[in-house]
């Protein structure tokens, strides 16, 4: 089961003692500064976790896979994100037997 | 160059628009996400936010690596790394942003604009 907003909310919930309303606002206000943040163009440094960042993609060919179609990909701006050493140290120390991707 | 937004800019913006938490508070909760997050995946668990984007684990077999002083070959075993992809909309916006400039949301530059209610649906 993957990890969701409600799952955040819950947390904040017990940790913090914020009330249930409070907790699920601060959960959408946290990820809406992120998206704010990068949609002015700013990238997003969170030490410990890592940092998003904005690449310029110029327009490339592309393919229709279905038709195999040629049709251009225009040029467009998006976010890449690059986990900080301590999440990829925490990462790689799992050794999880189960099926992840 | 870009401009960054950092986790104490993150917790100061968040404070601004919520008069009614202490600012410790906010600072704690941001703490606490990141800190949740990190041990989801820390789990081997995958983050799915609507909206913005997932989180999960991507699996890089093992290797034969090289000690770059030395030359010598050294076998690195299989690991796990972070990988994220945005969401529908974080990727529209994040587009979207890139033509507009940044005048659509000049007015979170002004603070006092926020009153308690502006959240409200």
């Amino acid at each position: 089961m993957a990890l969701t907003k409600a799952d955040l909310a819950e947390r904040l919930f017990e940790e913090l003692g914020l009330n249930k309303r409070e907790a699920k606002e601060l959960v959408e206000q946290f990820f809406e500064e992120i998206r704010q943040a990068l949609e002015n163009g700013e990238s997003v440094k969170l030490s410990g976790f890592g940092n998003f960042q904005l690449r310029s993609k110029n327009e490339r060919p592309g393919r229709n896979p279905k038709t195999g179609e040629e049709i251009p990909i225009s040029a467009r701006r998006v976010v890449t994100f690059r986990p900080g050493q301590k999440l990829k140290a925490r990462v790689e120390a799992y050794a999880g037997s189960n099926e992840q991707r | 160059m870009q401009q960054a937004m950092t986790k104490s800019d993150l917790v100061d913006r968040l404070a601004r628009k919520n008069s009614q938490l202490a600012y410790k508070d906010v600072e704690l909760g941001v703490k606490t996400l990141i800190e949740h997050m990190s041990q989801t995946l820390a789990s081997g668990e995958r983050i799915e936010i609507r909206g913005f984007g997932s989180f999960s684990l991507h699996f890089r077999p093992p290797r034969f690596g090289r000690n770059p002083k030395t030359g010598t070959a050294v076998a690195l075993s299989g690991k796990y790394v972070p990988h994220f992809k945005p969401g529908k909309e974080l990727r529209e916006r994040v587009n979207d942003g890139a033509s507009v400039s940044a005048t659509t949301h000049s007015e979170y530059a002004e603070p006092d604009i926020f009153s308690s209610d502006d959240m409200d649906d």
